[in-house]
């Protein structure tokens, strides 16, 4: 298993299926590494060719452009699509919700036009087509709360396709409260992630995780390197970081498959 | 004759002030920034239908919507009387199309009888969840006072239409047995039984004093509402309808772009060629963002005014629910009290919208408290029935702060200079493929 660079690609004169658009929490943060490994993992076993820009990768924008930062979000787009023009990239698939969401609906008024997928979207194709399994047993009698991202969900939808990878790991899946189109957001969206919260009666994580905790579930399970951070802090500050485990969905597949 | 010429003469003044009322109300949206919206045009129709006209996105709360929809069917259905009332005010006639549409007469009074009584059982519904019960979204902060005395007032305002209705329908039920000629059958059931229970051994000129006073009651009720909407969070019975055609169809998760920001920083990359004309250079540079009514769009303006204060966006969002100051209704009301502020001053003044300036602006209603807590998730906008989108507003004021007043949460900064410098949020410049070091290094070993 290696990991090549689309300019390691373009010089061998090939070009991959598709891009892995890691994304900052993916590419720097601990936690979020290991859904950046677990994808790459399963992209290695569906024998899907990808590549992804490594340090030509910047920040897509989405945080500057929210915070209302517009020159650094135009800064950040217009060399992405540059990158990614220069080396004709069509196919762009990622973990991130922010990053997918800007990509796709934000970069082609800026001249960047590709088919990006979300990477649960490109799990369940790959399931589909017959290129990744998902072994039983692993999960058998666990209870997996999940969580909706906003900018996976409600902003762009995709509310069934998680749910359906989830369903076929044995485990009973368990629904918050506030679900789908009402989901309650992490609190890390619109750049809240980079600063203290303001004053108010609780973290919105803190609530979202106390929400998510109430059928008891022995794990977590989202969509967004953002939202498991928060998730993470939540479940800590519960003290239920021995009893309840939060991962993407991603690397539920990686531990059913004992990869 | 008198009551006929009083009635013209009643119809002629409201007329006229409603007409000064609502062309005011369109003035004040258009203080807004100009912008066409014209395109798409099948979607923005059925988006009025299903969601302006057929509140479909009321049915997320069942409760309420069912109580909506007797108050909103119930006041479509008055507006057929009304006509009658009208052209019976006018030409001093009496039920003038009792005898010309035959069973269908019966029909509709009957319909709007009984719409009518489940209206005033809405109504009286609507009083005890915001006076008793206190639903939390209809009781937050940026109710007190006015906003809470406005809700009030106008669902007295349907209880004394109502009073109205019955009063007039009941009286009029006696006289059709006392005197037919004059009187024709109105078939209508509730107000039978409301006349022999109320009304009936009245003599017929006490009958009939009732009559009119429930028909006066009526109208001028209506009339009076006519000319307290523009004043009223009730307006939305008029906007919501412009307001869903209006509203924006491109994807939620797309942020307004600004090209001339974007120009520049092609011209800076070199994307672009650079502008080499002199007075380009001299030029001052234009204000990012919104600070006050007059950078906002059109349509949020209208949106300002079409907002209800149902609370449904600030009940939602996630700011709001853990304490924080932020209210996306607050901030609508606040573009709407701004803009009837700006426009009451013009209005007296007679000053051009371009010279405007009162040392205030939209600042002086909303904090950046208020503005930086919001985490751009998006509940607001799904919850709002008639597709208000309060994070545009948000994010053009957010736009000012940071890039014409360069000010904002000061944490955000490290991670704009890392941006800046290394075009990742953290300042860890080429490191970014570093995560793959372990899986390349196993692949080689």
């Amino acid at each position: 298993m290696k990991v090549y660079t689309l300019e390691e690609y373009n010089t061998m004169s090939k070009s991959p299926e598709i891009v892995f658009w890691v994304g900052c929490a993916g590419s720097f943060d601990p936690r979020a590494q290991k859904i950046t490994k677990a994808l790459v993992k399963i992209l290695h076993h569906a024998g899907l060719e990808f590549a992804v820009l490594g340090n030509e990768e910047s920040c897509t924008g989405d945080p500057a452009r929210r915070a209302g930062n517009e020159f650094i979000f135009q800064m950040m787009a217009l060399q992405n699509i540059e990158t990614l023009n220069m080396y004709n990239v069509k196919k762009i698939v990622t973990a991130c919700p922010h990053c997918f969401n800007t990509i796709k609906n934000e970069y082609p008024e800026l001249g960047g036009n590709y088919e990006v997928l979300h990477h649960t979207t490109l799990i369940q194709k790959l399931i589909d087509e017959g290129k990744l399994t998902i072994e039983k047993g692993k999960f058998e009698g666990k209870k997996i709360a999940y969580h909706d991202s906003c900018y996976l969900g409600r902003i762009n939808n995709i509310y069934e396709t998680p749910r359906s990878i989830l369903k076929q790991l044995d485990a009973s899946l368990q629904e918050a409260k506030r679900n789908r189109e009402k989901g309650f957001c992490c609190g890390a969206g619109g750049a809240q992630v980079f600063k203290e919260e303001e004053e108010g009666s609780k973290k919105v994580n803190h609530e979202r995780v106390g929400e998510l905790l109430e059928g008891n579930p022995d794990i977590i399970a989202a969509n967004c390197p953002y939202c498991i951070l928060m998730m993470n802090d939540g479940v800590k500050s519960k003290e239920k970081e021995e009893d309840v485990m939060v991962y993407d969905i991603s690397e539920l597949i990686v531990q059913a498959n004992r990869w | 004759m008198v009551q006929r010429l009083i009635f013209i003469a009643v119809l002629a003044g409201v007329s006229f002030v409603a007409y000064k009322k609502y062309v005011r109300i369109f003035n004040i949206i258009r203080l807004g920034k100009e912008e066409e919206i014209a395109d798409r045009k099948s979607e923005r129709w059925k988006n009025v239908f299903l969601v302006a006209f057929g509140q479909k996105k009321m049915f997320k709360r069942i409760i309420p919507a069912i109580m909506h929809l007797f108050i909103y069917v119930a006041f479509l259905f008055t507006q057929i009387e009304l006509v009658e009332i009208i052209i019976d005010g006018v030409f001093g006639v009496h039920r003038f199309f009792a005898d010309k549409i035959g069973f269908l007469y019966s029909l509709i009074i009957n319909s709007i009888e009984i719409l009518s009584v489940l209206a005033f059982v809405a109504t009286v519904v609507f009083l005890w969840r915001r006076n008793l019960l206190k639903v939390p979204r209809l009781v937050k902060p940026e109710m007190k006072g006015w906003p809470t005395l406005d809700a009030n007032y106008i669902l007295i305002g349907e209880i004394i239409l109502l009073i109205g209705i019955f009063s007039m329908n009941g009286a009029d039920a006696v006289l059709q047995n006392l005197d037919p000629e004059h009187y024709p059958a109105t078939g209508g059931i509730i107000s039978a039984a409301i006349g022999e229970g109320i009304f009936s051994g009245l003599s017929i000129g006490t009958l009939q004093g009732i009559e009119r006073f429930g028909w006066w009651l009526h109208i001028l009720t209506v009339f009076g509402f006519l000319l307290y909407l523009p004043m009223s969070k009730h307006l939305h019975i008029m906007l919501a309808f412009p307001n869903v055609y209006f509203s924006r169809l491109k994807s939620r998760g797309e942020i307004s772009n600004m090209p001339e920001v974007m120009n520049e920083v092609k011209s800076m990359m070199g994307l672009i060629e650079e502008s080499t004309d002199a007075a380009d250079m001299s030029a001052e540079l234009p204000d990012f963002g919104a600070k006050d009514v007059f950078d906002l769009s059109w349509q949020n303006i209208l949106s300002a005014y079409t907002c209800t204060e149902c609370g449904r966006c600030s009940s939602v969002c996630p700011a709001n629910d853990t304490g924080k100051k932020l209210s996306p209704r607050k901030i609508m009301m606040d573009i709407r009290d701004r803009a009837e502020e700006v426009y009451t001053k013009i209005e007296s003044e007679n000053i051009d919208k371009k010279d405007y300036d009162d040392g205030k602006s939209l600042f002086d209603y909303i904090s950046e408290e208020e503005l930086f807590a919001c985490t751009t998730c998006n509940a607001c906008i799904e919850a709002c029935p008639v597709l208000i989108n309060p994070l545009e507003p948000i994010l053009e004021l957010r736009r000012y702060k940071l890039l014409t007043e360069a000010k904002g949460p000061e944490e955000w900064l490290p991670m704009f200079t890392a941006l800046e410098n290394g075009g990742s949020v953290w300042q860890m410049p080429d490191q970014r493929f570093d995560w793959a070091n372990s899986i390349n290094q196993e692949s080689t070993s």
